[in-house]
């Protein structure tokens, strides 16, 4: 297989198969990732391939997931792991932030710690409480984590490589309300760099940033735009921590005017970092304030009220308008 | 290593006497059964000095208090060859960590160290656990474990470098097999499950120590590793030195049952050890390390000691506890008891114990030394292996850090020029 189209969950399913097929210390590890192959079958028929040896179905305590990861790691293993939903990791938390991200600095750059950490996130699928959430920030606030998430099957095959290949913690943000849009994947292409943000449409009116899950809904608000006559360029972040901002840089100088979209609450969220840091580098060239379009400082609603609480098109559209009447 | 594999050896571990069906370790498998039966019955004990109250029953003791040795039949084996020579090394083992505990302190309290957080009272428990592991057997530490890492062949004065604040932790755990200090407690008890499960991977028959207190047996992290190491059957040792104590609350705040015996309740056998008792506890994690390396799955082993300091040097132990208790566990002072035994047998003489001191003395002189000496870190080692593979935010922010030091420089030149 070198080109084909594949659903993102099938994308990053295929990635995990080679990873596990090229490197044996390679591990996938989570609840119910080996005979059920996951809940949204991202791991599905691993471990019938890899053994339960390689593919471990583990006790439901994500602390301990973690933890044994990290161990594993020391050990000389590089463990995959799964959270199950976004508000399940947070029992990993304190093993993350407080052991996985330091040991590294810890022991003087003597022992490395490549754990990748495989969240589904984001809202949109209707879910009940906890399983739709972005707490991306909170990962990409602590030193010494990597955190990225893919918009495409195509980032999700190859970030998944990279991730896995990373000599350091990665944390995996999958947006499970894209896990069924295909796209092509190309499994011998020269992958982009893991921490690179790319211009996934180009425009000259005003640039949107944005990641994961929201690729999407700015695409289709640029697709929109321009029926409207106006011109938006669309840049997918992809990576979190570290973040390029040279890119998003190069766009601003071009655009003027930037709209970071993410469904993370606004409220310290990425769009925050990434508004301070393009008024510093580009202060003479912005023609509006950097606006940001995401979700409340409020818990994520019922699914009921999703619609309201998540940035769409419309809402995006909005912000591109109030930032082109400045 | 699959649950199915696991649950094939289950009844051997769950049964009233699982100990005993296991296999050639029979006799100290047997051990532990009395152990159990023995939370409310009080003759186990019964023979040796009693210590104390407590239910102290079904410790497992081969030197008494007053260096006197006794026989458990079902540990006999495991420290039945021990030489005189052995025992002295032990002895020497135990002086030199007190004598360097006992430097770092007095260099805290001469502003050398920021904190300290002495061992004092435990050197049994450390240096019979530390002894007992082989070279290839990987050590999780707290931060109290200075015995172990002595035993391990860490030098001594890397330890200092984080409570002096020149490092983190700053000592590449790989060389001796001891993974860095664990101050948050009780996340290291899951780090050592992970590398015993990787241990059983690898088909090696190392095993893994992972050592907490009666403080962190409370943490989720720790019932999370007995749960992950029992499902998977990984060669761990838990090694908990219970010394009475987390900072200011005694045991009965953590736990209602002797915490040795949770381990049942996981499916892997407890063992209560005198924590004080060199021999017990060399004899003991051997036993458990065995059993890890036949793959007969992880061991509890509760010692039972004493903090005799106070928490570090920052706690005062005045304002919860009574001088009376550490009274009562000076008579019990595990290098007291070994002297005695050592005098005794005629295993050591005059000779010996003048040497041991000058040697002592020395160690204290170059730790002292070493430590005064320690330099400061560069201003840069703030940047330094925050990733293993760089990034890119850490680089802006390491350049802007040296050009606003620069600025430092160019103005002090201007000064001076003028």
């Amino acid at each position: 297989m070198a080109v084909e189209k594949l659903p993102l969950a099938k994308a990053i399913n295929v990635s995990l198969r080679t990873a596990l097929e090229t490197d044996p210390k390679v591990l996938v590890m989570g609840e119910d990732v080996g005979k059920l192959g996951g809940v949204f079958r991202v791991t599905d028929g691993l471990q019938k391939d890899f053994g339960e040896d390689r593919v471990i179905d583990t006790p439901l305590a994500e602390s301990g997931i973690v933890g044994t990861a990290i161990g594993l790691a020391l050990r000389g293993y590089r463990p995959v792991v799964e959270i199950q939903f976004d508000g399940f990791v947070f029992p990993a938390y304190d093993q993350i932030v407080t052991q996985l991200a330091k040991m590294h600095a810890r022991a003087l750059g003597k022992i490395k710690l490549p754990v990748v950490i495989r969240i589904p996130y984001g809202g949109g699928i209707g879910a009940v409480e906890h399983h739709s959430e972005s707490p991306e920030a909170l990962f990409a606030h602590v030193a010494g984590l990597k955190v990225v998430s893919p918009a495409n099957a195509s980032d999700g095959y190859w970030m998944m490589q990279q991730a896995i290949q990373s000599d350091d913690p990665v944390i995996f943000f999958e947006p499970k309300r894209r896990y069924w849009d295909r796209a092509e994947v190309d499994t011998e292409a020269i992958p982009a760099p893991l921490h690179g943000a790319q211009v996934v449409r180009p425009g000259t009116d005003a640039t949107l940033v944005a990641y994961g899950p929201m690729v999407k809904v700015c695409l289709e608000a640029a697709a929109a735009a321009a029926e409207e006559g106006r011109s938006l360029e669309v840049v997918d972040l992809r990576s979190m921590s570290p973040i390029d901002f040279d890119t998003v840089q190069g766009s601003v100088e071009k655009t003027r005017r930037l709209i970071v979209v993410h469904e993370a609450p606004v409220f310290l969220g990425t769009g925050a970092e990434i508004a301070a840091r393009i008024t510093e580098r580009c202060f003479y060239h912005l023609e509006a304030p950097v606006l940001r379009v995401g979700g409340y400082h409020a818990p994520y609603p019922p699914a009921r009220l999703e619609e309201e609480y998540l940035p769409g098109l419309d809402r995006v559209l909005d912000a591109v308008d109030r930032s082109l009447a400045y | 290593m699959t649950v199915e594999s696991t649950a094939e050896r289950k009844p051997r571990r769950t049964g009233g006497n699982q100990r005993a069906s296991a296999k050639k370790a029979a006799p100290a498998a047997k051990k532990a059964a009395p152990a159990k039966k023995a939370a409310g019955t009080k003759k186990a004990a019964a023979g040796k000095t009693a210590p104390a109250a407590q239910p102290e029953t079904d410790l497992v003791q081969l030197l008494t208090p007053e260096g006197k040795r006794v026989e458990r039949p079902e540990y006999e084996q495991y420290v039945e060859d021990i030489t005189p020579e052995e025992l002295r090394g032990l002895y020497r083992d135990m002086l030199l960590t007190r004598r360097f505990d006992a430097e770092a302190t007095s260099l805290q309290r001469q502003g050398e160290l920021g904190l300290w957080a002495s061992l004092l009272g435990q050197e049994a428990a450390q240096i019979g656990s530390g002894r007992a592991t082989r070279e290839d057997d990987y050590v999780f530490p707290t931060y109290r474990e200075h015995g172990v890492a002595w035993c391990r062949g860490v030098d001594p004065t890397n330890l200092l470098g984080m409570f002096r604040g020149v490092n983190n932790g700053g000592w590449d755990p790989n060389s001796n097999n001891f993974h860095l200090y664990t101050i948050v407690i009780g996340s290291q008890a899951l780090h050592a499950t992970g590398y015993a499960m990787g241990v059983a991977k690898d088909g090696a028959d190392s095993a893994v120590v992972a050592y907490f207190g009666d403080g962190a047996s409370s943490q989720g992290d720790v019932a999370e590793a007995f749960t992950f190491s029992a499902v998977y059957n990984a060669p761990v040792v838990f090694f908990c030195q219970n010394n009475q104590w987390a900072i200011s609350e005694p045991t009965e705040k953590q736990t209602r049952v002797p915490l040795y015996q949770r381990a049942q309740g996981y499916g892997f056998p407890g063992v209560r050890v005198d924590g004080n008792d060199v021999l017990a506890c060399l004899a003991v994690t051997r036993w458990a390390l065995e059993r890890a390396r036949r793959g007969e799955g992880p061991t509890l082993v509760e010692a039972f000691t004493y903090r005799m300091g106070a928490h570090t040097t920052s706690d005062d132990p005045t304002r919860y506890r009574h001088d009376d208790e550490r009274q009562s566990w000076e008579a019990k002072d595990p290098i007291a008891r070994l002297r005695a035994y050592l005098e005794s047998e005629k295993y050591a003489d005059e000779a010996f114990f003048a040497e041991l001191e000058e040697e002592s003395e020395t160690l204290g002189k170059r730790v002292r030394e070493v430590v005064r000496s320690m330099p400061d870190p560069d201003h840069l080692a703030i940047f330094e292996n925050v990733y293993a593979d760089g990034h890119a935010l850490v680089d802006e922010e390491r350049a802007q850090f040296a050009a606003y030091q620069a600025s430092f420089a160019d103005t002090g030149a201007e000064g001076e020029g003028k």
